[in-house]
């Protein structure tokens, strides 16, 4: 019998082995434990269930395209071969895919980022730029093929007329997709004009809308300084690209619509602000002309002098005022007194005597009241004034001495005679 | 292509402002015209700028150069 080196043992070993034909391809089902990924990049890990295990070893390139990452005690189906480890002398089971037991892998994949960028803070709302109202170039990421951007140009052109766009065409779905999108998204802002962009692509199954889903793609979103809205797919159809976006439009269409208003909206509130200032404008100009007219119309610029030299005219007015009222307190006194003048003047009128019969006997001569008839002569011209008219007399005879007996009432007159 | 003027949308704020301020009426007179003369011509410039009816799409080349786009609908 032949001795065998240990090498060739295990190389017949492992021929064997591979020689198999279920081992060379096969899937097993497990749960991971003993996770180990290596600085090279392979992962190594061992499959056990109840009673048994494997070790296992997936190699980088394949753990590269693992949507999600393994975890221990994780259910996993694995896809591989099993061979030997020549230099430990151990079977393994070389891994080629791995997806989740029971959920599938892409979900696993998309709640695991999820839960690591919500984790980071790449969700949070105050991350969110806003998204401007009026914007006047639109960036669109998308397949420059399909109705998705066909819809969203059309939707743009149809509510805002002359919109500026840049459509940055790019592959939407497989390997190259993320890398594709984050670029342009990275062109777009760096032309520096663009002041919105939609990321986005019509609906497909969640394979197809992977790219969306990935961290390369939410990282390329969360370090655009340019808002972006992401539009991926049907309404139903949520995404990490919709969570780190500044906006989630539910469709491409619908971010076409978030994107611009309506102009004809927009014209109308302009024209609605012009009013306004117009109105504004007539009601400020207007008012201050009212004032105006208040100030001119005011008695300081009617009656300048007045008003303004106002206090020192008041005080002559009040004296004037004052000193008129004296004048008539004066005046009325001065009246009154007048009036007892009067009464006494006319208790001292001769009239009042001569109406009881007395006359008053004038010379001719000087025309002066003669109250002793020594002073005539016979023959002097003598006027006599009675109570009503009067007679001229010519003195025949000059009796000196008072001579009251003669005014008896039996007197006779006749000394006085007629001429 | 590095200028940039105002805005569209800037030019509608501003317009708002405007009309806010001088609606509020607590200005002076000549403060009130100067913000009626630089609103008129803003709303000017709006008006302009809905005008501008010319759709210009452009296409971001891999070189990152901007070319006309051929709409093929």
């Amino acid at each position: 019998m032949r001795t065998l080196t240990v090498r060739e043992l295990t190389r017949h070993i492992k021929d064997l082995l591979e020689n198999d034909r279920l081992l060379a391809n096969l899937w097993v089902k497990g749960e991971i434990s003993n996770f180990r990924p290596a600085g090279s990049g392979h992962i190594y890990f061992t499959l056990k269930d109840s009673s048994s295990c494997i070790r296992a070893v997936m190699f980088r390139s394949r753990a590269l395209r693992l949507p999600f990452r393994p975890e221990n005690g994780m259910a996993v189906r694995v896809r591989g071969y099993v061979s030997v480890y020549e230099r430990d002398g151990s079977y393994q089971l070389y891994a080629e895919e791995m997806e989740p037991d029971g959920v599938g892998a892409l979900y696993v994949a998309f709640e695991q980022l999820k839960e690591k960028l919500q984790r980071e803070g790449l969700f949070d709302p105050a991350r969110k730029k806003r998204i401007p109202r009026l914007p006047g170039c639109i960036g669109i990421v998308t397949s420059p093929t399909g109705a998705a951007v066909r819809d969203m140009l059309g939707i743009i052109r149809r509510r805002w007329p002359g919109a500026g766009i840049i459509l940055a065409p790019v592959t939407v779905q497989g390997a190259a997709a993320p890398g594709e999108l984050c670029r342009a998204i990275r062109m777009l802002n760096a032309l520096g004009r663009v002041d919105v962009i939609i990321v986005g692509r019509g609906g497909g199954s969640l394979e197809e809308l992977w790219a969306f889903n990935t961290e390369e793609l939410a990282r390329g979103i969360a370090a655009s300084s340019v808002p972006i809205i992401s539009a991926v797919g049907h309404e139903t159809d949520f995404t990490i690209s919709d969570m780190v976006a500044d906006l989630r439009a539910p469709t491409p269409s619908a971010a076409a619509e978030l994107v611009v208003p309506v102009k004809a909206d927009v014209a109308r509130a302009l024209e609605a602000l012009r009013l306004r200032l117009n109105r504004a404008v007539g009601e400020r100009v207007g008012e201050c002309r009212r004032r105006l007219d208040g100030c001119l119309t005011s008695p300081v610029f009617r009656r300048p002098v007045e008003k303004i030299c106002g206090p020192g005219l008041m005080s002559v007015d009040i004296l004037s005022r004052s000193l008129s009222r004296s004048m008539r307190e004066i005046m009325s006194a001065s009246r009154g007194r007048l009036a007892e003048l009067a009464g006494r003047l006319n208790a001292l009128s001769p009239l009042a005597t001569m109406s009881r019969g007395y006359s008053v006997c004038l010379s001719e001569e000087t025309g002066r009241v003669v109250r002793d008839a020594a002073v005539f002569h016979p023959g002097d011209g003598v006027r006599v004034v009675l109570y009503e008219g009067s007679i001229r007399c010519r003195v025949n005879e000059v009796t000196a001495g008072k001579q009251g007996h003669l005014l008896s009432p039996a007197a006779p007159t006749d000394k006085i005679k007629r001429k | 292509m590095a200028k940039k003027k105002m805005t569209f949308e800037e030019a509608v704020k501003r317009l708002e402002e405007i009309v806010r301020e001088l609606e509020d009426g607590r200005l002076p007179l000549e403060k009130s015209l100067d913000l009626f003369s630089e609103g008129i011509s803003i709303s000017k410039f709006c008006q302009a700028s809905l005008e501008e009816a010319e759709q210009r799409i452009l296409v971001l080349t891999a070189q990152g150069d901007l070319k006309e786009f051929e709409t093929g609908n």
